[in-house]
């Protein structure tokens, strides 16, 4: 039983879906949407609960479209 | 009580840059001009204003320095001859495009290409048509003596931040190397951060919180706003030509033939009309100081009142292209020049002018 | 529509790990997707945050992909020609000595046409950080060689592969400047993991530290990604980065307060 409860709020309008993150994080929160935002790019979803804010998506993200939330369960 | 000295015109730019409350100085030598690193070296000015003097490692680098130092709101200036002068056109052009101020000074020698060390006047359309690459213009000025070379620091500075405009003093070989009096003026204090914070806001002084950041680039993607910055470019260009034109007129009341010469050619135009005037014949002399903005009007109102004027400079003919567009065809316009760092004689320039003007 | 996985009741301010530094505007960046230069921007502006000098810090932009770095900091910054960013920052600094300087280049900027400005900047010891983004190729003008293209890497201008016979061989700059006596501090770091990127910000904390010391350039090269350039997407050109870029040009201090690190 994971000791912390992580969350990331992605700023999708500002993604540019280079799915660097989805390589960075540890639990496989990240993948790619179907949609596309109004740019075209297909952006960043979360996929399962598992986020413990570890933070590495968003610290490998190049256009700091991440922001990352952690709370002590 | 004046202090008077004697000095060398390029020993008298050096003085007049400490003096004027200069921040910086970033050159390169080359002859003939490196009188002035060395003497600004030689007095110090760190100790006796806080002016900084660099040597840096080439001309491209030094006008570099300038922009980053003149980008900063501090009076910033270098020098160098033709071809240094050449080397540091980039940085020329990116200054006028990014509305800097500063001061650069060119003690012109004859070309082209390494050409030689002598005096020459044949960097006249490149100082005064841009130089470098886009639509921009430089204040020229263009010292007959020492004491105008001292003189025209402090003026030179006081107009590039008035117009937030790179500033040319158009010397050559002759002005810079030869000694003569000069009369020292006062010690004006170089400002300080908060008088610089307070006079330029658009200085890159550091972002101050709650105000906006300072951006200093002449990078402008979008042609519609490229074109605004050149409409405006264009319009400070038109206000100096307006309120900045300076000139000598000697004799010209009663002038039937008139030299137009600007620097050393006019020194020795001016014993040339002495000559003249020996022999009866009524010679005047038209020296513009400002090559840009040229003294396009009085030339103008004197074509309607001599027979022919004659331009006599140290180069194959270049300031006559601007005489003669100034007169439009009313009288007749001739040149006189020697180069490749020959000087003309007085009597040379005055038997051009009865051969050219007069009996011609 | 994809599941939500929201946790809105976790989001308070006390449990706020990251968030974009305010430093940086939010102006969106022009880089492609994936580029190591939005990370690198990220990363100077949380210094800048965390070190609190954003009112005494002047920056100094080059000519590049990164020629509009400018629209991104919330800082006073300088646009230089190409290549002489170093000359830019030497003028700034001799000025406001007291000011933090910095200047940000590419590979083609800062090791080809500014090379000179580069060393003699270096040499002089002028008490600025150089942040030098290296991913061995022009981005900006479409993919040409640049002076730090692999010997074999394909580029626009190179397009069977660099043949260091005929074009000439990579350069390694950072080797160059670390062994000038006027560099206080060279390292060379990469951003394309978590672990780099928080041992890359590190580098760039200290470069700027340093400028407190009056010691000398503090220069930080970071090895990047061209996905452009390289034809390749963001994934596979870290991939192509790790196996090709990294054996050439290694990571890890070159120097550290003014001393070799012996290898």
């Amino acid at each position: 039983m994971a000791k912390v409860k992580g969350d990331v709020v992605i700023d999708i309008e500002r993604c540019k879906g280079c799915e660097v993150c989805t390589t960075a994080c540890p639990n496989e929160v990240l993948a790619m949407s179907t949609q596309v935002n109004s740019k075209g790019y297909r952006f960043v979803v979360k996929v399962n609960a598992d986020c413990i804010g570890c933070a590495n998506c968003a610290i490998v993200c190049p256009d700091g479209v991440i922001t990352v939330y952690k709370s002590k369960v | 009580m004046k202090e008077l000295r004697l000095m060398k015109g390029n020993e008298a730019i050096a003085e007049a840059a400490i003096r004027a409350g200069a921040d910086a100085y970033f050159g390169y030598p080359i002859t003939p001009q490196s009188e002035v690193i060395e003497y600004l070296m030689a007095e110090k000015p760190h100790e006796r204003t806080g002016m900084v003097v660099l040597q840096a490692e080439s001309e491209v680098a030094a006008i570099n320095m300038v922009y980053g130092a003149a980008a900063c709101g501090k009076r910033a200036m270098t020098s160098s001859s033709s071809p240094g002068i050449s080397l540091k056109q980039e940085g020329i052009s990116y200054i006028a495009g990014a509305e800097l101020p500063c001061l650069i000074l060119n003690v012109v020698r004859g070309g082209p290409g390494l050409g030689t060390i002598q005096p020459s006047q044949s960097d006249y359309f490149q100082a005064t048509k841009g130089g470098g690459h886009g639509d921009y213009r430089l204040i020229v000025l263009a010292p007959a003596s020492v004491q105008e070379m001292y003189d025209f620091v402090k003026l030179s500075f006081d107009l590039a931040f008035k117009y937030r405009n790179p500033v040319m003093i158009l010397s050559d070989g002759v002005i810079g190397q030869m000694m003569e009096k000069v009369e020292i003026g006062e010690q004006y204090p170089r400002l300080t951060n908060e008088q610089i914070d307070e006079l330029y806001p658009w200085a890159t002084t550091g972002k101050k919180p709650g105000k906006d950041r300072r951006i200093i680039t002449s990078l402008e993607l979008d042609p519609g706003r490229q074109e605004q910055h050149n409409l405006k470019l264009q319009a400070k260009y038109k206000k100096m030509q307006e309120e900045e034109v300076r000139y000598e007129a000697l004799n010209c009341e009663d002038a039937e033939y008139l030299l137009v010469a600007f620097g050393s050619s006019a020194r020795i135009c001016q014993k040339a009309m002495d000559l003249g005037r020996a022999k009866g014949l009524k010679i005047g002399l038209l020296r513009p100081i400002t090559l840009f903005p040229f003294p396009s009007k009085i030339l103008h109102e004197l074509a309607t009142k001599v027979k022919g004027m004659l331009t006599v400079e140290m180069n194959a003919g270049q300031m006559v292209e601007d005489v003669r567009l100034a007169v439009c065809g009313k009288v007749k316009v001739e040149h006189y020049g020697r180069f490749g760092g020959m000087i003309p004689s007085p009597a040379e320039v005055l038997h051009a002018l009865e051969t050219k003007i007069i009996g011609g | 529509m994809e599941q939500n996985f929201d946790l809105p009741e976790i989001h308070t301010p006390e449990n706020l790990v990251y968030t974009k530094t305010k430093v940086l505007t939010d102006n969106v960046m022009h880089y492609c997707p994936g580029c190591g230069h939005g990370t690198v921007h990220r990363l100077i502006a949380e210094v800048i945050d965390e070190m609190g000098i954003q009112d005494q810090v002047i920056g100094v932009a080059p000519v590049g992909c990164s020629v509009l770095a400018y629209n991104y900091f919330d800082i006073d910054m300088q646009e230089a020609a190409h290549g002489r960013a170093p000359a830019l920052a030497t003028g700034i600094k001799r000025v406001f000595p007291e000011k933090f300087v910095f200047t940000y280049q590419g590979d083609g900027d800062l090791a080809a046409i500014g090379t000179a400005e580069t060393i003699h900047a270096c040499n002089r010891g002028e008490n600025i950080t150089i942040i030098f983004i290296n991913n061995g190729i022009y981005g900006m003008t479409g993919g040409q060689m640049a002076p730090t293209t692999l010997p074999g890497m394909p580029t626009s201008t190179s397009p069977y592969g660099r043949d260091v016979k005929m074009m000439g061989n990579p350069l390694k700059i950072t080797e160059l400047v670390a062994m000038l006596p006027g560099t206080y501090f060279v390292t060379r770091q990469a951003v394309h993991t978590p672990a780099l990127v928080r041992k890359t910000k590190k580098a760039i904390r200290m470069a700027f530290e340093n400028q407190k010391l009056n010691r000398g350039v503090s220069f930080v090269e970071i090895v990047s990604n061209c996905n452009s350039g390289w034809k390749l997407t963001p994934v596979q050109a870290i991939k192509w980065l790790e196996e090709n870029m990294l054996p050439f040009y290694p990571l890890g201090d070159l120097k550290v307060n003014g001393e070799m690190v012996s290898k």
